[in-house]
């Protein structure tokens, strides 16, 4: 049933009885084309663009859980292409793109908003360092917008431009950056993906990949065998247990990474803003609660949960950049588990083994990049050729150093991008 | 978290700092090979289980350690010095 | 309406207050909700999406409608919750989300289109055209959205942390922790006992009840008076344990004093806890269930016994438990009137005189802005009565909260229609009384004290169970009634405004996970955080969905508890406290000069000293330059990390840690060093000085000063333990400063007590030296490029070593020179910085290649090996100067030929450092250029389209002035 404001206006005089499924739950078939383990925002924009790019529509996405409940449904909503390096650049320009349209392509409001994204900075360093970005940006052919302190304060007068230990001189202003609401983009590509006949199975946990002389098979689950001729794992912070099922050890680390929203306030904080000396970023929600994070926890877990002093330190920052909101409340604290790569980029790549793919390493970045990784996995599992966005993310790159996109410069160890 | 650190006592989770899995104490030798430098500072067991893992005392004693820990539970298994034998 | 007598106000002490702008009174130990209450005011607030009128509906901080907003300015604080506000003389509170006022609020229109407005509305339009969403709906929603509005001034960070220890942590002073603090302080238990409310009691506070012989009141006072009077006892108010973390740390938000404003968060580490937090008690899902005048039956109780307050004056009951007829004998005993009670189950009991429905239901409510009747359905006969408050209890939800903190799902029990926290949910953890399910006050004592028992045991302490006063004991009867069919809408989530249709909807729809139903109708994530309406919803969802409950699961509670101000778990971060403060020994002097101080990250150095008559930087930074270059210049170099490395492997140890070799450098001298990361991209450089055999002092550059001594640590211990060295950080306290320039040796025998000369300290020397009789260490080193010293001495020297330094300058035609100079002077030279060494950049890419050691290994070599870390077409260091060279040149630029368009395909390189080079007249710039040192030469175009510049530049040896290096030595 196709969504418009006469739909809601019909079924919201009938009693808003007449509402259909917002997808299937259809039993698992023997055999699929190809198998996507993972119900999260990447996997069911892979299967979408499947579906909608290329015609495959013999696909089915196991999820173990509910759909949508991993990192897509937990992360801080912001949707940017503010990237520096090669490969990066190209890839999240695209993403951006596609956002563009993404609520009518699906027929479903995902809420995408532009509402800028400022990105502070506190030296004359770290400005040239921003400048370098900014400038890829343009020549990548996206926005960027250097401000100094003035414009800067005029854009966000609720800044601490007086007392700041670390005080503003400027920023990169993003203005295509901003938000868009999380759930609603796993929903929307799942009930687009349903509608072009994607199965979408739910409470599905796969326990075992079926490798035989180097190809893939299919894979065994908690609700049967399911023969596929190919399997992509796009699993976020699980990619390493899965992909272990194939005897696969990946360039990857899992961390907690945390996030906070308060209590509903009337609109205060119009963009995203980014403080560029204490990890932490903030935006306001449509509802009005102040949405905001800040480093990863900095050890290896699974937990989904993050720790005190993480937490202490992303409020301290934010009281030093904007007491202004000191008498909000923090009403929730969740925590994702990020799959963090030794270069901090992720990996879209085919394994060793013929017929496995793998879409995983996004580190904290995953939610923006949900439909440019649909379309470039999408792309190399119909084509069996990276996607040209995609090219870099190799697999292979750690090994032999070729394409390196560190865009933090901190080096091989996963838990410091 | 707290961390009984084998020379300073249990102490909060702020005072430490993690660097990654203990597999970095054991250095490849110069000639092992690129497939061995790779597994050495790239590929990872990324266990959700019991985890080995080197943690660092900064705001302490300066000792390297390593930690037993599980990765789901947040349990700490054991502490020792890394340069224990 | 107050009721004399009662309650534990005090009627000599009248509070003044207002609400809405209307003064009232109220007494001392009245909360808000409660000095309100008194006052006959029901309608305290509106509904976040419908502005449904709303009245308090707890007496607690699960409060979802009575959010005011307190305070004035800074200190003005949105959404406090009426029942955990404490009255305090001129406290000025007013109602939200509303306009003009509560009583008419124009957006309450939204519940006439509330049909429209159903869950999930948003998702399915306002796609339509597409530049609306932007400019047109969202801006319309986001105005409505939010409930109070922040002050828009700082938070005034008044607020405070602190750590606590402790044996035990209990969780709730009511009478389960009571117990458990009372065993456990006895026992000698060093004991933390923490409750939310103002005064401790709990439960036994809002009853009628008899402990031991006597009111229960009394066995509470004798209780805290022991607890006092054990030194191994802390009590604390006002305190709600937050959030439960690894390892036995607790998170709690303590308040001030009635009126304070500021908060303490505590980070408690306790070796065991108990939690004694109670039981919610929640609605029932009838129409109409949410007119000011619904309240919970628990919630009356405790208004009238902890408040002496009657929420009205005609009082129906309804529940399906005894707690509903608790309240209406307390009401009947009280003199209040109670107008019917009415209970879903078919044999009731009767307490007193008032009428009773068995097996009965409310079925509609009247009243606007208040109740006035509600209608009832008994063996299918309908019937009105009047009443102005309705008290309500479903049933009891215990506190499950912090023992799901760390993932663990409650248990259902049928019997109790409730959530019981599993077994082992928190490490540490012991829960007793209401929390775990046992609803009776002997229950709640023996859980107690067994849990504290437990914990004590744990913790090696011996105590026995001691004798428990008499107390009610009775069995807890309820049969679940979770919704009531009939007309109208009947709510779930108050605040948010999500129904039982609501869910019924999102199970139509498919979301049948409860986490979905959740997510798609917003249940759950109001200020309430779901305390009131996440188990009625997803009963209401397991009934849509034909599952039972347990089968339906939960959602996950997570931390905080009740939300928590940033300004309390950030708190003392504002302005200068966020980061400590570093001061260089100069930094007074420095300061008098008038340098402006600049944050180089935790430090703060001067960026230029103005002289009388420069007006702009350039002009001061210029001069530096040329006193530098001509005469001598005095540069505070503190900052660099220092660390001091003793021992026979050192020499081994250095040749490891660095790509070049060490080993054969002789005591008196000092050599330049690049290390690596293993990964092979450079980490840091620097000198490091060999001051007597098996003696070296390594400096690092100021940011990396702490990661190399962390990498030197784990080099030393991990990777190479069977090697003798010791490492000392030293940075702290060794002053060092820079003597540059040609001058430089004059001015040091000006100073030293014994003079040098070129040939006992040539280039790249390190000696001992005295100063006015003081020992020091002199460099003979140089970073920007001139005859060159760098002298040390105890930082307590610092201060006046600087002031003579500058001294002796000034009187040689030089002076002190900052940041900006020094960077000048440095780009002139090619030399590196943080700017260069970026973390991405190859030993080759900085042209030092060569600098590898071949023939030993060290950190990084390996990785370094790989064939893209050694790929000649990689970005690779050059300098670049402007064909016209007073064209701009910019950092952060990036570089294209000439024929090409400033595209990403066409990207050749990017700019890192830029100066006005005074000395060479010109502007200069160090780059990464692809296949740079080839490039020698070539013409390049440098675009910067943010600051618009577009430059073409002549490709150059990053060396830019002496590249032969006579000055050095001179």
């Amino acid at each position: 049933m196709g969504y418009n404001a006469l739909r809601l206006l019909k079924e919201g005089l009938t009693g808003n009885k007449g509402w259909q499924p917002v997808w299937r739950d259809p039993a698992p078939k023997d055999a699929y084309d190809i198998v996507i383990i993972g119900g999260g925002g990447h996997g069911l924009a892979t299967a979408y663009y499947l579906a909608r790019e290329h015609g495959l529509r013999n696909v089915a996405v196991l999820e173990k859980g509910y759909l949508g409940g991993g990192n897509v449904g937990r992360n801080t909503t912001i949707v940017r292409a503010n990237y520096a390096m090669p490969g990066n650049s190209e890839f999240y320009s695209h993403s951006l793109k596609l956002w563009e349209g993404l609520e009518r392509e699906l027929n479903y409001n995902v809420m995408h908003s532009q509402r800028g994204l400022i990105d502070l900075f506190h030296s004359d360093d770290q400005r040239d360092a921003y400048v370098r970005g900014g400038n890829a940006m343009i020549n990548q052919g996206d926005d960027a917008v250097l401000l100094d302190r003035d414009e800067v304060r005029d854009r966000l007068p609720y800044l601490d431009f007086d007392n700041a230990r670390f005080p503003i001189h400027g920023a990169l202003l993003h203005p295509r950056g901003g938000t868009a609401r999380h759930d609603a983009v796993a929903w929307g590509y799942a009930r687009a993906a349903d509608r072009r006949g994607v199965d979408l199975i739910q409470q599905c946990e796969v326990t075992g990949i079926d490798v035989e002389g180097g190809k893939v098979q299919g894979v065994t689950t908690t609700r049967g065998v399911i023969r596929a001729r190919k399997v992509a794992i796009v699993t976020a912070g699980r990619s390493g247990q899965v992909a272990a099922m194939a005897g696969l050890r990946l360039p990857v680390e899992s961390h907690v990474l945390q996030a906070f929203v308060t209590e509903g306030l009337k609109p205060i904080i119009d963009h995203v803003v980014i403080f560029g000396m204490g990890h932490f970023y903030i935006s306001q929600s449509d509802k009005g609660g102040l949405v905001f994070g800040g480093d990863l926890d900095g050890y290896a877990s699974y937990a989904q949960r993050g720790n005190l002093p993480t937490a202490e330190h992303v409020m301290e920052a934010a009281m030093a950049l904007m007491p202004v909101v000191g008498q909000a409340r923090v009403l929730r604290s969740w925590g994702g588990i990020m799959d963090m790569t030794p270069d901090g980029s992720p990996i879209i790549d085919r394994t060793g083994i013929e017929g496995l793919y793998l879409d995983c390493g996004w580190c904290y970045g995953g939610f923006k990049a949900t439909p440019a990784s649909g379309f470039a996995l999408a792309h190399l599992l119909a084509t069996d050729r990276p996607h040209d966005t995609a090219a870099r993310f190799r697999l292979d790159r750690f090994r032999d150093g070729v394409g390196l996109m560190d865009e933090e410069g901190t080096g091989a160890q996963h838990k410091l991008h | 978290m707290r961390l009984t650190c084998p020379l300073c006592g249990e102490r909060d989770l702020r005072e430490f700092s993690y660097t990654g899995d203990a597999v970095l104490c054991e250095r490849p030798a110069p000639e092992a090979g690129p497939e061995a430098w790779d597994a050495y500072l790239h590929l990872r067991e990324n266990p959700a289980g019991v985890a080995r893992d080197l943690w660092h005392h900064g705001a302490g004693c300066s000792a390297w350690l390593v930690v037993t820990r599980d990765t789901v539970t947040h349990a700490v298994i054991a502490v020792a010095l890394a340069d224990a034998p | 309406m107050r009721i004399a007598g009662r309650g534990l106000v005090d009627p000599g002490r009248v509070i003044g207050f207002s609400f809405d702008g209307r003064p009232y009174t109220g007494l001392a130990g009245d909360s808000l909700a409660s000095a309100l209450l008194a006052n006959g005011v029901r309608l305290m607030g509106r509904s976040f999406k419908y502005h449904r009128p709303r009245g308090v509906m707890t007496a607690g901080s699960d409060e979802p409608n009575a959010l005011v907003t307190v305070g004035r300015g800074g200190d003005r604080r949105p959404n406090e919750r009426a029942p955990m506000v404490e009255l305090f003389d001129g406290m000025e509170a007013v109602s939200q989300n509303r306009w003009p006022g509560l009583g008419l609020d124009v957006m309450a229109v939204n519940d006439l289109l509330s049909p429209l407005l159903g869950a999930g509305f948003y998702y399915k339009t306002f796609m339509w055209p597409r530049a609306f969403w932007e400019r047109v709906y969202e801006p319309l929603i986001r105005r409505a959205a939010g409930l109070g509005a922040l002050s828009g001034l700082p938070a005034p960070d008044v607020s405070d942390k602190v750590f606590g220890h402790c044996d035990l942590l209990v969780i709730g002073a009511g009478p389960a922790g009571l117990m458990a603090a009372l065993v456990a302080g006895r026992a000698g238990a060093d004991v933390i006992l923490a409750d939310e409310r103002d005064r401790m009691g709990g439960r036994l506070l809002d009853e009628d009840e008899m402990l031991g012989g006597a009111p229960a009141r009394a066995w509470v006072a004798a209780s805290l008076e022991e607890l006092d009077s054990l030194p191994n006892v802390r009590r604390m108010a006002r305190t709600t344990v937050t959030g439960a973390y690894d390892g036995g740390t607790y998170g709690a938000l303590q308040r001030g004093a009635p009126g304070a404003v500021h908060h303490s968060f505590w980070r408690i580490a306790a070796r065991r806890a108990v939690l004694c937090a109670g039981a919610l008690e929640r609605g029932i899902a009838f129409p109409g269930n949410d007119r000011p005048g619904v309240m919970m039956a628990g919630a009356v109780r405790r208004y009238l016994h902890r408040h002496g307050v009657a929420a009205g004056q005609s009082v129906a009951v309804f529940g399906n438990n005894d707690s509903a007829h608790r309240t209406a004998r307390d009401l009947h005993a009280a003199g209040v009137r109670v107008a019917a009670l009415i209970d879903t189950r078919p044999e009731v009991p009767q307490y007193a005189d008032y009428e009773t429905f068995a097996g009965a239901e409310v079925v509609a409510t009247r009243g606007r802005l208040g109740l006035r009747g509600i209608t009832i359905r008994q063996n299918g006969r309908e019937r009105r009565l009047r009443a102005d408050t309705l008290a309500v209890s479903g049933g009891w939800n215990p506190a499950v909260h912090l023992t799901c903190h760390m993932n663990a799902r409650p248990l259902w029990r049928d019997d109790i229609a409730g959530f019981v926290p599993p077994e082992g949910a928190i490490p540490g953890l012991g829960v007793a009384g209401a929390a775990a399910g046992v609803f009776s006050t002997h229950g709640a004592l023996s859980t107690g004290a067994r849990a504290a028992l437990a914990a004590l045991s744990d913790l090696g302490l011996r105590a026995t169970m001691p004798d428990l006063p008499g107390a009610e004991d009775a069995p807890f009867a309820i049969t679940p009634h979770w919704q009531v069919a009939g007309r109208g809408r009947a709510w779930l989530d108050l605040q948010n405004d999500v129904t039982t249709k609501d869910v019924a909807q999102a199970a139509r729809e498919n979301f049948r996970s409860v986490e979905h139903m959740k997510r798609y109708t917003t249940l759950g994530m109001a200020t309430d955080q779901g305390k009131g309406s996440n188990v009625n919803a997803l009963a209401v969802l397991a009934d849509a969905t034909g599952r039972g409950i347990a089968e339906t699961g939960t959602t996950t509670f997570r931390p905080p508890y009740v939300p928590v101000p940033i300004a309390a778990m950030g708190a003392g971060a504002s302005g200068a406290g966020y980061a400590p403060q570093r001061f260089t020994p100069s930094h007074g002097a420095s300061v008098e000069k008038g340098a402006p101080m600049i944050e180089a990250g935790l430090w703060y150095r001067p960026g230029w000293f103005p002289r009388p008559g420069e007006t702009t930087w350039r002009e001061s930074c210029d001069r530096e330059v040329a006193m530098v270059r001509n005469a001598v210049g005095i540069c505070d170099v503190s900052t660099l990390g220092k660390i001091d490395i003793q021992g026979p492997d050192a020499a081994a140890f250095l040749d490891f840690v660095y790509a070049n070799r060490f080993s054969t450098l002789k005591p008196g001298r000092v050599r330049y060093g690049l290390m690596l990361r293993e990964d092979g991209h450079v980490m840091d450089d620097g000198t490091t000085a060999c001051l007597a055999p098996g003696h070296y002092v390594m400096t690092t550059t100021t940011a990396a000063a702490a990661p190399v001594l962390k990498h030197l640590e784990f080099v030393s211990q991990v990777l190479r333990p069977e090697w003798n060295l010791r490492l000392a950080p030293v940075t702290e306290q060794w002053a060092q400063f820079a003597v540059a320039g040609p001058r430089s040796r004059d001015l040091l025998n000006a100073l030293l007590d014994d003079e040098i000369g070129n040939d006992a300290w040539p280039f790249m020397s390190c000696g001992a030296v005295s100063v006015c009789g003081v020992a020091a260490r002199l460099f003979r080193i140089s970073f920007s490029g001139e005859h060159a010293y760098e002298i040390a001495v105890p930082a307590r020297y610092g201060d006046s070593l600087f002031r003579l330094l500058v001294a002796l300058a000034e009187g040689l035609g030089g002076g002190a020179y900052g940041m900006e100079a020094l960077n000048v002077l440095r780009i002139e030279k090619g030399h590196l910085t943080d700017a260069e060494i970026d973390g991405r950049t190859t030993a080759c890419d900085l042209g030092m290649g060569r600098m590898v050691s071949p023939d030993k290994d060290c950190i990084g070599k390996m990785m370094a090996a790989r064939p893209g870390l050694r790929d000649p077409a990689r970005e690779r260091l050059v300098g670049l100067r402007p064909v016209d060279p007073q064209a701009p040149v910019s950092a952060g630029a990036h570089l294209f030929n000439p024929g090409d368009k400033a595209e990403r395909v066409h990207d050749q390189g990017h700019v890192t450092s830029v100066a006005w080079s005074p000395t060479l007249n010109s502007n200069l710039a160090l780059a990464f250029l692809k296949h740079g040192p080839a490039r020698l030469g070539e013409r390049i175009r440098l675009v910067d389209h943010l600051r618009g510049h577009d430059t073409l530049c002549i490709v150059t040896d990053p060396v830019a002035f002496d590249p032969e290096g006579g000055r050095l030595r001179g």
